[in-house]
Order: structure tokens, then C-alpha cells, then sequence
């Protein structure tokens, strides 16, 4: 067996420097999104109203183009049929908001350096993560100092994604920025742990599979649950816009929130990734159920992070379940995303910390 | 009961859709009909059962149907969903007898006033306790409940044809239209080819072509249901059935597959002795490796177990490294490594010379990190060196790596400076009352601790491997010829694991099938208007998730039109949209 490949000092050194260096960037790339929020504030409050009003919504909702290749080269062109959309009664019918610049020239520039430097820092942070998987040759994903620069390293990588795939996702940038830091804050300050080996439980090829699988899940579940969260101070606003009579948020508050995407779209960004996720999540539990029967002779044993992780997949069952139900559409269901995901988080965080069981390695 | 039914909404939209219409075009007069129209072809886009509250009848079968109705809806299911969640809390929070039992011990003695309320709450044994039981069983009769029917109804509904068009196709989610020069008969056998070929499963009635895909997200989410059905199955299966014990075997000893064998064995409440499937092993050798330096010095990296294993009762020999992610399996039994220690081999001579032991001794592990042991050997049958029937003892501590400035504790778990420190008491063991005793355990209550020459202190010795130790006035000696390793094994039995497998891959799959195949619905008229050019319309229905629905429709369109050329696509006014002419709104909304 591997006896301890010999830690390779200098790269695990070069590892911390690109970590601090990610932190750094991240945190320009935080005061350049704080710009693009503050310059796009003057403009957005007038223009909210108007933007609101179901006239304009009717401009949003324009007849669908399609994409298909001409055959046979004629000269003919066809005739695009016009389709006419109907979305479902009930529903608001309110565009989203122009994004955090709120249309304003130098907001718009402000984002723009803000996503720059975010795709700069995400280089460091991810040569920082290769870097310490370089030093030990294994995934660099043995205790919760590697665990944590990966999951921060993964939802910028699925922000980033989205965004190149013309997503409407600009809107996440401060949260998402804001987040990794303090993940990575919490990582460098006290979940750090040198850069080793790891204890013979861990070797196995399951570790790439369960672990990365489990990354990419929760990284993915915080966009989701971000965006859910930011779903219900939206709708609350739409609310008000439609009850002017009632209570409302403060001016600032309404300035940030009209510029969010829609409750509709939210809502819809939520569960279209929480859904996907599911079965991911699903398999994590599969894969590690698999590896535990591997490593200690039965699949399934009720050890804390066993039982953290089934709740966290029957809370989001419950999710996916009460998104299908009339009644528990909307609200009810955004509280039981937002429950799901905090089972994940106190899964990882925690289980790892307060609770000892078959997954504690490495200290902290 | 499904995971991601939302197409009730759909049909719900459709028909308040319908239902707006009915009022604005209240001179059609066939408001009502319609919407019964557009609920037939909205309805069994899945077999979701609806919400309904059910007033219960008086009697007791009508209470029963109540009871029935009300587990198998949605709500219910939810609420056993949730509750299963919340009760699996408190035996991640509470030691359980099912894991550790020492903690359960430790954590009764600290909380003396909460532990009687815990065991009535059943609460140390929560996965096994009558209330969570209770739920998961609920939980499951609800989902046979739902999927059952569910069933059913799909088959019938592969059987049957998609619903035929409804009246106003403008109410749909997605519409389009156009005219065309083309016959409609030709332009509805266009749209069967085209649908046929995009493998939708189409019909023409009337003058229409109605068409369906996507049914095999019925199929994943029953497939889901149903597997959920068989993991619980052959999880309970392996409970009742298995066998999982542990033995703790020094190198050269073995195991053969009895129930004397084991150190401490559990089984399933069904499982019987000659179950036990005939098969040995040998330990051969144990090798570890441990992190020399850096924060995580003495951390364990590798463990290996080299053994000779027997199948059957006379089957060959054979080798195998037993690793910590590597079992030994063998008639559908698992050997895992579990854990391992020194066993430091002695002779020890009485008085007369004669050899009372000799081969390994095992101690009890004091100090996880590092493997100290502490020793006691026993010696029940003992003469002094005048041949007098005496007893005695040997206790002390092992240490792996003994470095004489630190003091009694081992410093490394490797065999760096291997130590066996022992001091020695003679008198009687208290064995011959019959009392059992622990061997780790010495009474020393009638035992003498042997003394120096000089009389006062008290009579101790460090020793490496070779060294031999006497006793004070030639009582006897102990040598330490070398030292061991144990390994202990877990061997265990679970039926049911490869049907477990089998349903969590089914549930994948299925679940991948429910999540992303979308169910849609698409129509297509073709009538001859009153000025002799063919009107084609086409309408699309899906799950409200299913936000391509409008691309596909026109894209679905695009492939018609070559069929179907429009009509003189220059004239603007030419394009019919043939929206209510009550309800501009609606026109203005598209």
C-alpha cells in the first residue's frame, strides 16, 4: 500500500498562499458587487413601480422563437409560428427585476468587475484546492479544512456555469461572494488542518465518488436555498406592491428587492435546482452506503451522519413533494427547502463537531 | 403520492382558464361543456390522486374508508414524511444501545433523573422503537395505498388513446396558428407522421390529431415507489436474519464459523445456529504503519491482515490480505478488520522449573493512541520452589515503544522499543470459589506483592524481548520471548444486501425518470374556414414545471409547416389569432 506519500511541503505551502490570495480577491470582488448594489439604488426606486404594472409585464412575455437549421439552402424563409404562452392563473405576472446595476451605466461596470474578480479569485481558490490535493496525491477531501475550500471552490464553479450559460444568476453574486468567504474564513481560522495523510478508513476509490458527489450536492443546494430565501422576501414584496394600502418593507429594502429576479422565476430557479440535486443526493447516500458496507461491514447503521443525511433527503422529499401539492405550493414550500437545507448544513457542521460517530476523522 | 406531480395545477389552470372563458362568452352558451371538454383532456396527465376532504358516512366501514382515504392522501403522506424526519433526530443526539452500548451505559450513569423517561420513550433504541416503527410503517401502507391504484390506472391508460382535442385550443398553456393552402386532411396525416416520428403516441378523431410523450415519468415515479418498497423489504429481511459477531485472533491463531468461536455474537430474531456456514481462517500476519511526524503523528495509515482461509469444511487453502475497505468474503459472509494490538509472548517457570505457561498473553488496550496494554497473567496452578501448591500474578503494563524518561506509557504505537514492565503478587487469586473474573482484572485482596532483597521495596522489573525476569528467593521466572499482534474481525451475515443494492439503483433510476422526462400533451386541428383556406391550429399541455413546452410546440409547428406551407405569409392581416373576441385582454397578455 501507498505508505504515506511523503507530503510534499512546499505545495501545501503554495496551497495556503492561494487560499489567502482567493480570500483576498473574493473580498474585492464583495466591495465591487456592494458598488454595483449602491450605484444601481438611484436609479431603481423611481423606475419600480412602472416596472411593475401588467403592461410591461406583457412585453416579457413575447412569442417564442426557434432555432432550426434551414434545410436544403433555398431561398425560402419560414414562417416563425407564433406561439402564444399562457401561464397559469393566480400567478403575478410580475418581470423580474433589472438585476443589481438596476440598468445604471456605472452599476452595470461595477458588476462586470465584480464577476471579473470573482472568476480570478476562483482560479486562485481552485489552484489553491489542486495544489493541496497535489501535495498529499489524493482528492483533497480528508477533513473539514478540504471539505470547506472545495464546497466554496464548487458553488462559485456553478455560479460561474450559469452565468456562461447566459443564466439570469448575476442577482446570486453577493450572496454567493459573501458566503465563500466566511466558508473559507471559518476554514483558514478553525477547521485547518495540515496538509497529511489519511487514515486507513478513507482509502478507497468511494472516497472520489461519495465525497465529490456530496460537494457538488450541497454546493448546488446552497444556490437553491439562496435563492428560496431571497424567493420569500420577494413575494412578500410583490404582495405589498399589490396591497399598497398594507404594511411595507423600508424604502431601502423595496430598492434591493425590485431589482431580484421575480418571486415566479425564484421560486422556479429553486426547485429546478433542487430537483436536479435530488438524485444526486440520492446516490451520495447510495455511494456511501455501499462504501460503509466496504469499510465497516454494514450499508446502513444509523451512525449520526447516516442519519443527518436521511433527513436531509426526507426533508427535501418533503419539499418535492409539497411543490406537487395545491396547497403547500409557494410559501410553505420555500420554509421546507429552506429546513432541508439547514439539515444539510447541520449535517456537515454539526454532525462533524457536536456528535461523534463513524465520521469524525482527522480532529475537526 | 409521487415526487414531483404537479400537473393537478396544470389541469387546475386549465380549467379556471376554461372557467374565466365560460363567463366572458356567456353567449356561446356551452361554457360548461367545455370545460368538461378541456377537464378531459387535461385529466389523467398523471395518476396523482386528487385532494379531496371526504365528510365521512356514519358506520364503521364508512369511518374505515375515511381512515383509508385520509393515509393515502398527499397531506398525510407529508406529515408521516416529516414526522419520519423529526424522529429520526433524537437517536443521532442520544447514544443508542444499537451503536455503542458502553456510551449508553455512561451517559445513564450521568443523567440519572432524564433516563427513566428516555427508556419508557423508548429512546436508546429509537430505529427499533415502537413509535418510529410506527411511522415508517404508516409511511409505507400509505405509499403501497397510493402506488397500488396509481398502477392501475397507468396500465389503463397505456391501453386507452391520448384525450381527444378540446374545443378551444386557445386555452391552452402554448398555442399557435396559421392558415395554409394545404387540404386538412392532408395537413392531420402530416401532424400523425410528424408525432409518430417524434415518438409521441397520437390519434386522429375528428379533426383533430392528439398526441402524448413522456409517459415513462409515470413508469420512473412508480419505479421510485416501488423500489422504496423493496429497500425497506430487504433491510428488514437483513435485520431479522444476520449475524454479526467479532473475535479477537492473535497471529497463528484461527477462527472456524461457530458459535464458540465468537467473542460476542448479535443475531436477527429469525436467524438459528445451524445457519452458520462452515468456513475457517488463519492469521498469519498483521502489519500496520503509523504517520511518523507532523501534527497527525501516530495516526494510523495502513493495516493489513494476511490470512489463510479455509471454504467449506475441507476446502483448500487459501491467501488473502484482509484490509480496513478490503473484507474477506466467503459463503456470503464478510471478515472485516476491526481493530488490533500487541500480545507480548511469555514462559513463565514456577519454582520447581517446571513451564506453567508459555505462548501470548493479551492485555487490555489503555491508551488508544500509542497501544499500551495493561497486562495481568494469571497462575492458578503454581508450585514454589519448595513444591508448594501456590498462586500467582503477574501484572503490569505493555508498551510498544518504552522510552524510560516518559514514564510508564507507551510513546508510539509502532513495536519501536517494545517494554513488558511487570510486578508480581503471590498468595490466592480468588479463582477457586468458582467466582467468575474478569482476566484483565486482578483482586488483590489476598494477593502479597513480591518484595526486593532489601525488604522495603517493592519487587518490579522492565523488560525487553529475550530478557527474563526471577523472582525474589528463586520463586520462579518470567521471559519475554516477543511480542504478537491481534487483529480482531467482525464477521458478519446479511441477507438481503444484493436485493437492497437493487432497489437503490432502481429508486435512482426511477427517480431520474420522474424528475426529468416531462409528460406533455400536444393537438393538432386542421379545419377548412369559411374562406376555403385550411385553419391549422396546434396547442400544447404539461406539467407546469415544463417550461420548454412553448419551444417544442413551435419547433413541433416549424416540421408541420412543410406540409402545411402558410398562406401568403406577406399579408399581415392574413394570420388568424383567433382569440376570444370577448377578451382582447388575453390577446394582449400573450
Amino acid at each position: 500500500m501507498n505508505l504515506a506519500a511523503a507530503v510534499n511541503e512546499n505545495l501545501a505551502h503554495y496551497s495556503n498562499v492561494l487560499i489567502y490570495t482567493a480570500m483576498a480577491v473574493y473580498t474585492l470582488a464583495f466591495l465591487a458587487h456592494i458598488a454595483e448594489w449602491v450605484f444601481g439604488s438611484r436609479s431603481a426606486v423611481g423606475r419600480t413601480a412602472a416596472a411593475i404594472t401588467p403592461e410591461s409585464a406583457a412585453a416579457n412575455r413575447a412569442s417564442v422563437t426557434v432555432q432550426t437549421a434551414e434545410k436544403g439552402g433555398g431561398t425560402a424563409v419560414l414562417e416563425r409560428p407564433k406561439v402564444i404562452t399562457r401561464s397559469a392563473p393566480g400567478s403575478r405576472d410580475v418581470p423580474d427585476g433589472p438585476g443589481a446595476a438596476g440598468g445604471t451605466e456605472q452599476g452595470d461596470v461595477y458588476g462586470r468587475i465584480a464577476v471579473g474578480l470573482t472568476v480570478l479569485a476562483f482560479l486562485t481558490h481552485a489552484g489553491g484546492v489542486l495544489t493541496r490535493a497535489l501535495s498529499v496525491e489524493r482528492a483533497p477531501w480528508g477533513n473539514m479544512y478540504e471539505f470547506s475550500t472545495t464546497f466554496g471552490m464548487v458553488a462559485v464553479a456553478t455560479y460561474l456555469v450559469l452565468l456562461a450559460l447566459k443564466k439570469n444568476v448575476r442577482w446570486i453574486g453577493l450572496p454567493l461572494v459573501t458566503t465563500v468567504l466566511l466558508d473559507l474564513g471559518l476554514a483558514v481560522s478553525v477547521l485547518y488542518t495540515d496538509s497529511d495523510q489519511l487514515v486507513p478508513a478513507l482509502h478507497s476509490y468511494w472516497l472520489w465518488i461519495h465525497v465529490s458527489c456530496a460537494i457538488i450536492s450541497g454546493a448546488s443546494l446552497y444556490m437553491g436555498a439562496v435563492s428560496t430565501l431571497l424567493y420569500l422576501f420577494r413575494d412578500r414584496y410583490e404582495a405589498q406592491l399589490e396591497n399598497p394600502e398594507g404594511k411595507q418593507y423600508r424604502q431601502a429594502v423595496k430598492s434591493v428587492l425590485a431589482r431580484v429576479p421575480s418571486a415566479a422565476s425564484l421560486d422556479k430557479f429553486a426547485y429546478r435546482i433542487n430537483a436536479t440535486v435530488f438524485p444526486l443526493w440520492t446516490f451520495t447516500i447510495i455511494a456511501g452506503a455501499i462504501w460503509a458496507e466496504a469499510a465497516w461491514g454494514r450499508y446502513w447503521g444509523w451512525d449520526p451522519k447516516e442519519v443527518w443525511s436521511f433527513i436531509t433527503w426526507v426533508a427535501y422529499a418533503c419539499y418535492l413533494h409539497a411543490r406537487a401539492t395545491a396547497g403547500w405550493k409557494g410559501r410553505k414550500a420555500a420554509y421546507l427547502a429552506l429546513i432541508a437545507f439547514g439539515c444539510y448544513l447541520f449535517n456537515y457542521y454539526g454532525v462533524n463537531i457536536f456528535i461523534t460517530g463513524k465520521h469524525s476523522y482527522a480532529g475537526v | 403520492m409521487s415526487t414531483t406531480d404537479t400537473d393537478s395545477a396544470a389541469e387546475k389552470a386549465a380549467g379556471q382558464a376554461s372557467a374565466k372563458t365560460a363567463e366572458q362568452a356567456a353567449d356561446s352558451g356551452a361554457g360548461g361543456a367545455e370545460e368538461r371538454e378541456l377537464g378531459a383532456a387535461g385529466s389523467q396527465l398523471s395518476t396523482a390522486p386528487a385532494e379531496e376532504i371526504n365528510v365521512p358516512s356514519l358506520g364503521p366501514l364508512g369511518w374505515a374508508r375515511w381512515f383509508w382515504r385520509q393515509l393515502t392522501s398527499m397531506r398525510v403522506a407529508l406529515l408521516l414524511l416529516f414526522l419520519l424526519s423529526l424522529g429520526a433526530i433524537p437517536g443521532s443526539l442520544i447514544p443508542q444501545t444499537s451503536i455503542d452500548q458502553l456510551k449508553v451505559q455512561d451517559f445513564k450513569d450521568k443523567h440519572p433523573t432524564v433516563t427513566p423517561i428516555y427508556e419508557k420513550l423508548q429512546l436508546f433504541h429509537v430505529y427499533s422503537s415502537v413509535w418510529f416503527s410506527a411511522i415508517y410503517i404508516l409511511l409505507f401502507i400509505s405509499l403501497i395505498g397510493c402506488i397500488v391504484p396509481r398502477t392501475w390506472q397507468f396500465v389503463g391508460q397505456l391501453r386507452g388513446r391520448p384525450p381527444a382535442a378540446p374545443r378551444r385550443l386557445t386555452r391552452l398553456p402554448a398555442y399557435t396558428t396559421w392558415r395554409s393552402d394545404a387540404e386538412p386532411e392532408k395537413v392531420l396525416e402530416a401532424a400523425q407522421r410528424i408525432m409518430k416520428r417524434r415518438r409521441f403516441r397520437s390519434q386522429l378523431t375528428g379533426d383533430a390529431v392528439a398526441a402524448e410523450k413522456g409517459y415513462l415519468r409515470e413508469v420512473g415515479n412508480l419505479l421510485f415507489h416501488a423500489a422504496l418498497i423493496v429497500l425497506l423489504v430487504s433491510f428488514a429481511a437483513g435485520q431479522l436474519w444476520k449475524t454479526e459477531g467479532s473475535s479477537l485472533i492473535t497471529e497463528g491463531g484461527g477462527f472456524s464459523n461457530s458459535l464458540t468461536q465468537y467473542d460476542d455474537i448479535k443475531t436477527g430474531q429469525l436467524f438459528q445456529s445451524d445457519d452458520l456456514a462452515p468456513f475457517s481462517f488463519q492469521l498469519d500476519r498483521f502489519h500496520a504503519t503509523y504517520e511518523r511526524s507532523g501534527p497527525q503523528m501516530r495516526t494510523p495509515r495502513t493495516f493489513r491482515a494476511d490470512v489463510t482461509y479455509w471454504d467449506g469444511v475441507d476446502g483448500a487453502a487459501r491467501k488473502k490480505s484482509i484490509k480496513v475497505n478490503e473484507p474477506l468474503e466467503i459463503q456470503n459472509y464478510k471478515v472485516f478488520l476491526l481493530n488490533h494490538g500487541y500480545s507480548p509472548v511469555v514462559t513463565i517457570r514456577d519454582g520447581q522449573g517446571d513451564v506453567v505457561h508459555k505462548g501470548p498473553v493479551v492485555g487490555l488496550p489503555i491508551d488508544g493512541a500509542n497501544l499500551t496494554e495493561s497486562m495481568v497473567i494469571k497462575l492458578g496452578d503454581y508450585r514454589d520452589k519448595n513444591g508448594k501448591r501456590d498462586q500467582v500474578a503477574y501484572q503490569g503494563q505493555f508498551l510498544p515503544t518504552w522510552v524510560r524518561s516518559k514514564g510508564m506509557f507507551s510513546q508510539f504505537p509502532a513495536l519501536d522499543n517494545p517494554a513488558l514492565v511487570l510486578t508480581a503478587y503471590h498468595g490466592s487469586l480468588g479463582i477457586d470459589g468458582g467466582t467468575p473474573q474478569s482476566v484483565y482484572q486482578l483482586d488483590k485482596s489476598r494477593m502479597k506483592q513480591y518484595l526486593e532483597p532489601d525488604g522495603k521495596t517493592k519487587f518490579a522489573r522492565a523488560l525487553s524481548p529475550g530478557d527474563t525476569m526471577k523472582l525474589p528467593n528463586g520463586e520462579g521466572t518470567l521471559t519475554f520471548d516477543g511480542v504478537k499482534s491481534w487483529a480482531s474481525f467482525q464477521i458478519s451475515h446479511k441477507p438481503g444486501d444484493e436485493t437492497a443494492l437493487l432497489g437503490a439503483v432502481a429508486a435512482l433510476v426511477g427517480l431520474v425518470g420522474s424528475l426529468f422526462i416531462q409528460r406533455r400533451r400536444v393537438w393538432v386541428r386542421a379545419v377548412r374556414g369559411d374562406d376555403g383556406a385550411t385553419v391549422v391550429e396546434m396547442a400544447g399541455l404539461g406539467r407546469s414545471e415544463y417550461a420548454k413546452l412553448p419551444e417544442e410546440l413551435a419547433e413541433l409547428a416549424v416540421r408541420l409547416q412543410t406540409d402545411a406551407p402558410p398562406a401568403d405569409p406577406e399579408k399581415p392581416g392574413d394570420t388568424a389569432e383567433p382569440v376570444d373576441p370577448a377578451d382582447p385582454a388575453e390577446g394582449a397578455r400573450a
